[in-house]
């Protein structure tokens, strides 16, 4: 699995960076971007998606 | 009931697909069982009461028109116009408005950027501690009271101190900016008082705004003051809009989903004895009561015709954007109309959604988990008191103001 955060989308919820921290770093204006951009950890997997399924923005690609 | 809410006696014989109204104590008290109605019967209601508005109660809906910001404008964004159909005495005042809530792109855009650092995951966590001992100094008080209050004597007490250190105003005026803020925002067929409320945050931060000119401090106005876009200081009175926003979007917003969330759990035992046993579930509790309880209703002007689902909406008509509704689509959660303290998946949209997601979304989130863990902490077990009445405000903003407790 490997994620991305669509940079169009995003609107600085903050959802994924409280879910999984792990994942994701945000900027000073809310601006989430993944941290991991290859395949990722299968541990960190169900997280990806957690935060894939909370994002209020869709922003968050999963490709499997 | 409070002299809060507006009572129309009739409020049984309401159409409303076609005359819906947000002001009615029915509303006010139980919208959830208007909007399940509406949602079988006529998705996107509408009304000519006050000004042709719709008001839709689907999550796709809402969240489409949040983000057709072309056709949907935010130069409107109180639920009730405060100078419906008047001259706007606050024009030569707030040439700009309040941004970047009250703007679009691309004024919206840049002054946005200004405040957002100061609401970044980081910058919120500044105001944890004092947060943190804020709130056990207010539940100090409301152990030994034999009549606690948890909206006027908790919830109502703490974002209005946050946001004052934020701005860097008195916080010994609280007091005073929480009845500023609720004439402005609860009272909106009250126009007298709104126009007092809006008066009163004016006076008061125009004078605070010039005293920084001369001698600059630490705090957001200061900042604001000094801060330039296209190589130009800002202007007295786009500093004065975005002040008043944070003061007024900081205050009733917070606290009413503090009440809310307190209200919740006093009148549901098994969610406050599971929270008590796994604090450690309060990020998703926090989410669910957002979700369930969501505060805000925010408005848009259509710019230009266009229809949604069939209803022609006109150019100058308002859209009420129903994030509360929407956060209730059975469509999109699981089981919508019950509270599930530890649901997972929760895509809600208390916080708008769009360019216009709330600002300060960060420091609400902190400060809601900080004053609900110090609260079941201290008090862990606790109910409505015997007889006490329960009131709400609505409108705009949704939450108790009054909530009369018992410890047990």
């Amino acid at each position: 699995m490997k994620i991305y955060v669509d940079q169009t989308r995003c609107q600085g919820h903050s959802r994924c960076y409280m879910l999984a921290p792990d994942l994701f770093e945000i900027d000073d204006y809310g601006q989430s971007t993944e941290k991991i951009n290859v395949h990722l950890p299968s541990e960190l997997e169900e997280d990806a998606r957690l935060a894939a399924e909370n994002c209020p923005e869709f922003a968050i690609v999963i490709i499997e | 009931m409070s002299n809060n809410i507006i009572m129309d006696g009739n409020y049984l014989n309401i159409d409303w697909a076609n005359d819906f109204d947000i002001l009615n104590s029915a509303y006010i008290e139980d919208p959830f069982s208007i909007w399940e109605t509406l949602r079988e019967e006529c998705p996107i209601a509408h009304t000519d009461r006050r000004k042709s508005s719709w008001l839709p109660v689907d999550y796709d809906v809402v969240t489409k028109i949040a983000h057709d910001i072309n056709h949907f404008s935010s130069s409107e964004i109180l639920v009730i116009p405060i100078m419906d159909g008047e001259p706007n005495p606050a024009q030569p005042i707030l040439p700009y408005g309040v941004p970047p809530i009250s703007a679009d792109p691309p004024l919206h855009t840049w002054t946005r950027r200004l405040l957002l650092p100061w609401f970044s995951h980081k910058s919120v966590e500044r105001y944890r501690s004092m947060t943190t001992e804020l709130c056990n100094n207010l539940i100090d008080k409301i152990i030994e009271s034999k009549h606690p209050d948890g909206a006027r004597d908790f919830a109502q007490q703490i974002p209005v101190r946050v946001i004052a250190t934020m701005l860097g105003v008195p916080t010994d005026m609280t007091d005073t900016f929480t009845s500023w803020v609720r004439d402005f925002l609860e009272f909106a067929d009250d126009r007298e008082r709104r126009l007092n409320g809006a008066r009163g945050i004016f006076t008061f931060l125009i004078e605070e705004i010039e005293n920084r000119k001369s001698s600059p401090k630490n705090d957001l106005i200061s900042e604001l003051l000094s801060s330039e876009f296209n190589g130009k200081k800002l202007d007295s009175s786009l500093v004065l809009g975005m002040s008043i926003l944070v003061l007024v979007a900081g205050i009733d917003t917070t606290w009413s989903a503090i009440g809310s969330s307190l209200y919740h759990l006093a009148t549901n035992h098994n969610d406050l004895e599971r929270l008590v046993a796994e604090p450690e579930l309060m990020d998703l509790a926090v989410e669910e009561f957002l979700r369930a309880y969501s505060p805000v209703t925010m408005a848009r002007v259509v710019t230009e015709d266009i229809e949604i689902k069939g209803c022609p909406m006109k150019k100058g008509d308002k859209v009420l954007m129903n994030f509360p509704a929407a956060n209730r689509d059975p469509k999109v959660f699981s089981d919508a109309d019950k509270v599930v303290i530890d649901r997972k998946i929760n895509r809600h949209v208390a916080f708008g959604s769009g360019i216009h997601r709330c600002a300060g979304s960060n420091l609400a989130r902190m400060e809601l988990n900080v004053s609900l863990r110090e609260w079941i902490k201290r008090i862990p077990r606790f109910k409505l008191a015997e007889g006490g009445v329960v009131t709400w405000a609505g409108g705009q903003v949704r939450g108790p103001r009054e909530l009369p407790l018992e410890i047990i």
